[in-house]
């Protein structure tokens, strides 16, 4: 047999010699077999980092900060509070100094001056992140791009969109709603993210599906790196191949190898006719089958396919007093359909529903045309995040994996956890492979954590899938970025950043392992 | 038992959507704008629809007056409970002209063929905001009305009626038949699910003029001119409290 073939066979020899850091073997994920069990010790990969040799913050930076921002540098403990925590309230920072520049230019030169006194500074947008990476870990320069909020440029013909990175989502979708278009990502924060943290997480969200990723829509960047460098790649082109394509290092790098400051974005046409269905299915199984028939049927109109869970439902119901409009399903499905033309879209959903029904594969449902009720309808989606945090301490996981397996994922981990967890739920952009699994208990514990832990990433790797579909490493997941890369990968992205940061300044502790810093 | 429950439904501009002026100002834009049933109409379905759950009415009539796609609004309501629907075509000038008498005319004549003994409305359109129509056809009836209805009870041949009024509730009671206009707290409708819209194909809708029923539909009304409310000024974002101070003092305001 072909060598290439006893590797995957048997364990490749170099593979079996592959370096054992800190202890711990790197896992193997070629292959069919099971990964090596790692050698877990007791939460090191969560624990929080040490902090690093930056200098700390004096009085005469803080004179350099007022010149360069008069009246936007501020040190109001209680002002710094919001900012030093996230969105969950699971991780705080001890920042005393949050920075809002106006201008790239001001960005510009807090950065080289950072940089040169060695101060560590940690850039955020709307603070929505769920994975620890919006906010310091210790004593970071907090950079904010609240002020940075102007639209640029708006071209009605192309729908090409240039604004400062801290424009608010929902205000973008506003603007570009006024003149007959669309932007093309929604998600459930939109009321307070930055489009620059939407760009620098590659946030996907409930339109994925229909208009691809920001690695597609997004057309520039400009960007201003750790020496205060500006990197100008504003191109409002849809097509440019002229060197290798930079933008695309910093869309998604969570602020570790660049600040984000203005961005050009292609904004789809606003479609002339929404509809929103809410369906109910009796089986997981059935939900692949109705998404089947469904991509087959409405295809070319169909802009969203999420699901959620029962315990989901319930929880919307107790915490935030929603009301299910359908009868009791163990599932629930929202799609939504976007078209230039009411009838058609109509006649092509209204056939659909009609099939889905007759066949059995949905138990019940609801459609909606009007605003009002589309709303509430997404509302039974976008508000679960929310529903979670009134229930307890969550433990948040975003998976992806192969369509069929989705849902397997929850019922092992319900399984497995047992009574150890008060609630476990799962929801998410089904029609995008990507699960939202939410583990809930009382209050922080440890050993539900040790026990979810890395349970939940050997179980993604087992089946190829990400440790983290769309929400990022951040400070929680980035030690359990193996499962997921294998070591050359990691240690190339180590080799870019400290190309692009020798100093480690932007946003350290996030997004690269701790021991891809060890050199 | 009573017989039979007639409720009005009034296709409208959907709520959310923002409105627009003509620019002859004759009128507001509604080519191509998204419509949906008045939602005080929701409202007044919905109780019809619970009444018949308790088997307190036997059936439930939707009516709507106006153009073709009046239709898409009786379908809703069927869609919600109601057993079957009336299409009183009203269309071009006459429906441009149509308001709250000629409609109140129309149900009162429907009322008297349909042998209903309970009309629910609700209690105002969202477009005109005229609440009139129920007062009206209680006139023409010369039936006793529970407007602004925020409960309503049905004991044996009367009706209790909890009303919304300026300070605070009043409770009346009548003796059908009557006409009760439906107020916003009268309960939550329903979504209409699928296997319902289902079954609402099949339900009949009757179609007629308001000749059939000896309405006239002239109009004593006639609109004159319709403008948009002036525009709202922006405000003006200051920096500190001694700038908010002398702008107040140049605005004359300190």
């Amino acid at each position: 047999m072909k060598q290439s073939e006893w590797w995957i066979r048997n364990e490749p020899p170099e593979r079996s010699l592959a370096p054992i850091r800190q202890g711990r073997r790197i896992p193997q994920h070629y292959g069919t077999s099971v990964p090596e069990r790692r050698v877990h010790h007791g939460g090191a990969e969560s624990a929080a980092p040490r902090r690093r040799p930056f200098s700390r913050v004096t009085a005469d930076d803080l004179v350099f900060f007022r010149g360069v921002l008069p009246g936007r540098v501020i040190t109001d403990p209680d002002v710094l509070e919001s900012c030093n925590v996230d969105w969950l309230k699971t991780v705080k920072g001890n920042s005393e100094v949050l920075l809002r520049p106006k201008t790239t230019d001001e960005v510009s030169q807090i950065l080289r001056y950072c940089n040169a006194r060695n101060l560590a500074v940690c850039p955020q947008g709307g603070n929505t992140g769920l994975v620890g990476g919006s906010v310091p870990v210790f004593d970071e320069i907090i950079l904010s791009t609240a002020l940075l909020n102007r639209v640029l440029a708006f071209d009605t013909i192309s729908g090409i969109l240039t604004c400062q990175a801290g424009c608010v989502l929902e205000s973008l979708s506003e603007y570009a709603d006024k003149q007959d278009f669309v932007m093309p990502l929604d998600l459930g924060a939109k009321g307070s993210c930055h489009i620059g943290g939407n760009v620098s997480t590659n946030a996907g969200g409930l339109r994925l599906l229909r208009y691809g990723s920001l690695r597609g829509t997004v057309l520039g960047l400009e960007v201003v790196l750790a020496d205060g460098r500006v990197l100008n790649l504003l191109a409002s082109l849809r097509k440019d191949n002229t060197g290798f394509d930079l933008k695309q290092l910093f869309i998604g790098s969570e602020g570790t190898l660049g600040v984000v400051t203005a961005v050009t974005i292609l904004c789809p046409r606003k479609p002339r006719s929404i509809n929103v269905a809410f369906l109910g299915c009796s089986s997981f199984q059935n939900l692949l089958k109705t998404f089947h028939m469904c991509r087959g049927m409405l295809g070319e109109i169909l802009s969203a396919f999420e699901f959620l869970d029962a315990s989901c439902m319930s929880l919307l119901e107790n915490h935030l007093k929603l009301t299910n409009p359908i009868s009791e399903s163990p599932f629930y499905i929202v799609i939504e359909t976007a078209g230039s033309n009411s009838a058609h879209d109509e006649e092509k959903l209204h056939n659909f529903l009609d099939k889905v029904m007759t066949s059995s594969l949905v138990t019940d449902g609801t459609v909606a045309t009007e605003e009002a009720k589309i709303k509430a309808l997404w509302s039974l989606r976008e508000r679960v995040t929310e529903a979670l945090r009134h229930d307890g301490y969550t433990y948040k996981y975003d998976i992806s994996l192969p369509v069929e397996k989705i849902y397997d994922l929850v019922t092992d981990m319900k399984e497995h956890l047992g009574s150890r967890a008060k609630n476990v739920v799962g929801y998410g952009h089904v029609g995008d492979g990507n699960l939202h699994l939410n583990v809930i208990s009382p209050t922080k514990d440890v050993g539900l954590l040790a026990a979810i832990e890395p349970y939940v990433y050997e179980w993604a790797a087992r089946c190829r899938g990400s440790i983290s579909a769309e929400h990022g490493l951040g400070l929680k997941k980035r030690n359990f970025i193996y499962y997921s890369k294998v070591p050359e990968a990691v240690a190339l992205m180590a080799n870019i950043k400290a190309m692009l940061d020798p100093r480690g300044i932007l946003n350290p502790y996030k997004t690269l392992p701790d021991d891809a810093h060890s050199r | 038992m009573t017989a039979r429950v007639l409720v009005g439904v009034k296709r409208v501009i959907d709520y959310a959507v923002k409105i627009r002026v003509k620019p002859d100002n004759t009128g507001v834009v509604t080519d191509g704008v998204k419509h949906s049933m008045n939602p005080f109409c929701e409202i007044a379905v919905e109780e019809a629809v619970r009444l018949k759950e308790k088997k307190l009415v036997q059936e439930v009539v939707a009516v709507s007056c106006g153009p073709q796609q009046v239709q898409e609004t009786i379908r809703t309501a069927l869609a919600m409970g109601a057993d079957r629907g009336i299409h009183v075509e009203v269309s071009g000038k006459d429906y441009d002209s149509l308001g709250p008498l000629q409609v109140s005319k129309i149900l009162a004549a429907l009322a008297k063929k349909e042998e209903a003994s309970l009309i629910i409305l609700g209690k105002q359109a969202i477009d005109d905001d005229c609440n009139q129509t129920g007062q009206m056809t209680a006139a023409l009836l010369d039936w006793p009305q529970g407007t602004f209805a925020s409960e309503l009870v049905i004991e044996g041949d009367k009706v209790k009626v909890v009303r919304e009024i300026d300070g605070g509730l009043e409770t009346i009671k009548l003796n059908m038949p009557v006409v009760v206009t439906a107020d916003l707290r009268l309960n939550t409708p329903r979504y209409a699910t699928l296997p319902n819209i289902m079954k609402a194909k099949k339900k009949k809708i009757a179609n007629m003029k308001p000749g059939d029923l000896g309405v006239d539909m002239t109009s004593r009304v006639e609109v004159l001119r319709v403008d948009e409310p002036p525009q709202r000024q922006a405000g003006v974002k200051v920096e500190s409290v001694e700038d908010l101070v002398s702008k107040l003092k140049e605005a004359g305001r300190i």
